[in-house]
């Protein structure tokens, strides 16, 4: 071979309030308890994962005008779990899902700075925008951002959280007891912001953590989410596990990279990857079956031809065979505080097109659902899956995967056990962590290094101690 | 009358724990509450941004069997003026976040409770419910908040959302800053409600788990909590489900000020009030106050523990802390002087002064270690013991929780509806 294989980033993906998630099963724990988090990380850690990925909704799911009951409701606040998380793991690092539309830079920027600092530079922010009205009822200033403005506003927040966190240098603090000089500079941390969201100025009081910044992650698919992503992301959280579509988007992404100054080892791709293992091949398939059924609920299954729909459908019978009527056009307003609504742009040939695919396969309303949803991404006994997240990650349809066990919090341990050993035994996943950082986990430079911009005034100092 | 029973009149309190016991909490802050604290020896000030010195001093407070610690904060630099930074360079600054301190240490300790201090003025109420739901969930129950607001003009500026005023300590009792003190410890009631209501807005039995129709929770069991203030609307329900406690314990440091609205807030919102009388006199005037304050609010009669803050400088030899305060006053440029009462002796003496002040209807005290590194070490192995000998300390952690260690119950969830078996037997 001429080219060497590329190493292998994994992740762990605590389960979460989508039906993905089997809470049902007789091993499913809590998803709110501590020890769950420290359960699925430590098992993480025990396999040398670069990191934990928390997701975060702001306000429960509604459908029908009701609370969402069918899948898994609440989770507990993510900053607090990481922190908590840092004190029972040492390598591992810990990704939070952070709002940038319900938040304001200042406190974020402290939050994340602390946690670097509580975890000896192991925090990651996967940056999140909305700008509906229903998720702003839970806050002080309420649906007040236009959903076009969602990354104009997102980008300036961490334009401006970078300036905070770049506002210590990071040789402040002298400390010296015999002279007395706390502080280098009476000016540390100073920082100004005039911008079109955030007009503000003064002092960060966290001084610059081990990782200088949190490392960065985006999550939407967009066109302006991926150009978010080039632009400032270390890495994205995908959805395209799949050889041609992963393919596509990292070939899509990282070819924006160079626009913004930067190279393709700047920006991971991490697509999010649900799992099922067996000792055979036939055997996982056949359980990949069972828990697909065990996602799909009858009546889970006429809440999400709901989603298309835009109408009430508790009437129909999720055994027997699809509604005849059209959906409902309008502005979808049924189910509320979910993305997956905006995939269906067309409701209409979408709706025609269930309905012929049922027909052909004499399937029900729950069959539909099943058939037409996701399908787990990697399915096969150890050595296949580990042959085939290989292969996708050698053939560029990724730099590794976000596992998303669908058991709360045992659904890594067979993955940890037995598929982990087999990629290190191809040698493409570490045996021992190698640095401490999660930035010396992803192979990112401290954000010092990867300036190009001579306009950064904190650059050449971090420069220096990024050298040292 | 409230004010003439100073120890906590429900039962369950005086049951918990014998009415003559003390208890005892520390503030943490950085080096120490003397500015002058990191220059001492045993002072580590290149670690205050460490996960390791935090557990140093709460784990030092653990095996002293204190109530809880509390984590000072705020969303500025440190400053010796009142609204603005000061520019010093000779004294600790910067900070790392409170709630995360708090977090970072739960797992590692076992019966101490936490109380993160939180900014109302600057951050959300539902964020800030779920952060301290999710810190009782992360310490298995022992979870507080001490709820602080920011008169500072350079912190609002951190924010850019409102405009304070730049003013002096001398100005605090000018008409504008009496209005703005009133504004934001209403505001922080407020910020106290809606955070109490998005507690209890799960019920404790709302997860059920309903395999047989699908259902994880039951929705009826889960409530909107339509909070509706002045400068905030929460709509709820939590994402987090209602935490170990039930509610965990809100504090507060109130002072006797003209407007009466720190007072206020206590009487309506807290669970714990941090006070600061100098002497038995004063302490019995604040204790009067707040219960009157309670009593105003309806909340006669519930639970609200007074704590007494004292600064503290502990040695064996009396001589030698007040030696030392001159020594880390020199190191400063400047006496030390503090809102609560400033106390140099031996843990004896601080003992008889404890005793006499908790006559004066106080539940506790909040001391502030002078100096970290030695005068929290002096509270637990000089004070504890000491208190333990005259009977009026604990020699066991005797429940596993913070509102057990009160001597508070677990209390009912306000929007769970009366149980309907009751109901029908007496229909």
């Amino acid at each position: 071979m001429s080219k060497p294989r590329k190493q292998i980033h994994l992740a762990a993906h605590f389960p979460g309030v989508n039906n993905t998630t089997v809470w049902s099963d007789p091993a499913a724990g809590s998803h709110i308890e501590f020890s769950s988090f420290a359960h699925l990380a430590r098992t993480a850690e025990r396999a040398k994962f670069d990191f934990l990925f928390l997701a975060e909704g702001l306000r429960l799911r509604e459908q029908g005008g009701k609370i969402y009951d069918l899948d898994v409701v609440g989770r507990p606040d993510t900053f607090t779990v990481l922190s908590a998380l840092a004190a029972v793991t040492e390598r591992l690092g810990l990704t939070g899902t952070i709002n940038s539309t319900f938040n304001e830079p200042y406190e974020v920027a402290r939050q994340f700075a602390s946690l670097d600092h509580l975890s000896d530079g192991r925090a990651a922010w996967n940056v999140v925008t909305s700008w509906d009205a229903f998720t702003g009822e839970n806050f002080r200033r309420g649906g007040f951002l236009p959903q076009e403005e969602r990354y104009s506003r997102a980008k300036e927040f961490l334009a401006t959280a970078n300036e905070l966190f770049d506002s210590w240098r990071g040789d402040e603090i002298v400390a010296d007891q015999e002279g007395g000089t706390f502080l280098r500079d009476a000016k540390a941390g100073a920082f100004v912001h005039q911008g079109r969201h955030f007009d503000i100025e003064g002092q960060f009081n966290v001084p610059s953590s081990p990782q200088g910044r949190p490392v960065i992650f985006q999550a939407g698919d967009s066109e302006e989410g991926r150009e978010f992503a080039a632009a400032g992301a270390d890495a994205i959280f995908s959805r395209y596990a799949t050889l041609t579509e992963g393919q596509a988007f990292y070939t899509d992404v990282k070819g924006r990279l160079a626009r913004y100054g930067r190279t393709p080892d700047q920006l991971l791709i991490l697509p999010a990857a649900t799992f099922v293992l067996g000792d055979t091949d036939a055997e996982a398939e056949e359980l990949a079956r069972e828990v697909r059924r065990q996602q799909v609920s009858g009546a889970t299954a006429l809440k999400h031809l709901e989603f298309v729909w835009n109408r009430d459908l508790s009437a129909y019978d999720p055994e027997g065979p699809l509604p005849d009527i059209d959906p409902d056009l309008g502005e979808h307003t049924l189910a509320r505080g979910r993305a997956q609504v905006r995939m269906y742009r067309d409701p209409l040939a979408t709706a025609r097109e269930w309905r012929e695919r049922a027909a052909a396969n004499k399937w029900s309303i729950r069959d539909l659902v099943i058939e037409t949803g996701n399908r787990q991404a990697f399915v096969g006994s150890p050595a296949t899956v580990a042959h085939t997240i290989d292969e996708l990650v050698q053939a560029d349809a990724s730099d590794g995967f976000i596992l998303v066990p669908h058991i709360t919090p045992g659904g890594l341990d067979v993955f940890a056990d037995t598929v982990v050993p087999l990629l290190q035994e191809r040698g493409v996943f570490r045996t021992e962590y190698e640095g401490t950082t999660l930035r010396d986990h992803l192979g990112l430079a401290l954000p010092s290094a990867q300036e190009t911009s001579a306009s950064s005034v904190g650059s050449a100092v971090r420069g220096e101690r990024a050298a040292s | 009358m409230s004010s003439a029973s100073p120890a906590l009149p429900s039962s369950e309190s005086e049951s918990a724990s014998a009415p003559s016991h003390l208890h005892l909490a520390v503030a943490l802050d950085g080096a120490g509450w003397h500015p002058a604290a990191w220059r001492e020896p045993v002072a580590r000030p290149r670690d205050l941004l460490t996960a390791g010195y935090w557990t140093d001093l709460v784990t030092e407070a653990e095996r002293g069997l204190l109530d809880f610690v509390t984590i000072e904060d705020a969303l500025g630099l440190q400053s010796s003026h009142f609204t603005e930074p000061d520019g010093r360079t000779d004294q600790v600054r910067g900070r790392l976040d409170a709630v995360l301190i708090a977090a970072r240490v739960a797992p590692l300790t076992s019966h101490i409770g936490l109380l993160p201090t939180v900014v109302a003025t600057h951050t959300e109420p539902f964020h800030i419910s779920k952060a301290i739901a999710t810190l009782d969930y992360v310490s298995t129950g022992r979870a507080g908040v001490r709820v602080q607001v920011s008169v500072r003009r350079s912190d609002a500026a951190h924010f850019g959302r409102r405009t304070l005023p730049s003013f002096s300590i001398e100005d605090l009792g000018s008409p504008e800053v009496r209005e703005l003190t009133v504004d934001l410890f209403d505001e922080a009631a407020d910020y106290v409600e809606a955070v109490r209501r998005l507690w209890d807005s799960w019920e404790d039995d709302a997860e059920i788990r309903d395999v047989a129709t699908g259902r994880f929770i039951d929705r009826d069991k889960l409530h909107y909590i339509d909070f509706e203030g002045e400068h905030f609307s929460v709509k709820g329900p939590s994402i987090t489900p209602r935490p170990p406690q039930g509610q965990p314990l809100v504090g507060a440091l109130a002072h006797d000020t003209v407007t009466g609205a720190p007072f206020r807030l206590l009487g309506r919102s807290a669970d714990l009030g941090f006070v600061t009388p100098h002497d038995a006199g004063q302490a019995r005037v604040i204790v009067a106050s707040v219960r009157a304050e309670q009593d105003a609010a309806g909340r006669t009669g519930e639970p609200l523990h007074l704590f007494g803050d004292l600064v503290v400088l502990l040695d064996d030899d009396p001589a030698e802390a007040a030696a030392r305060k001159e020594r880390l006053d020199a190191l400063a440029g400047y006496p030390y002087t503090s809102d609560a009462r400033i106390f140099t002796g031996t843990p004896a003496q601080l003992a008889d002064l404890l005793e006499e002040l908790s006559q004066a209807g106080l539940t506790g005290f909040r001391l502030r270690p002078a100096v970290a590194g030695h005068d929290l070490p002096a509270i637990t192995r000089g004070l504890v013991p000491e208190l333990q000998r005259r009977g009026v300390f604990r020699h066991a952690y005797e429940a596993d929780t913070l509102r057990g260690l009160l001597g508070l119950e677990r209390p009912a969830n306000r929007y769970a509806a009366a149980a309907p078996d009751a109901a029908a037997a007496t229909a």
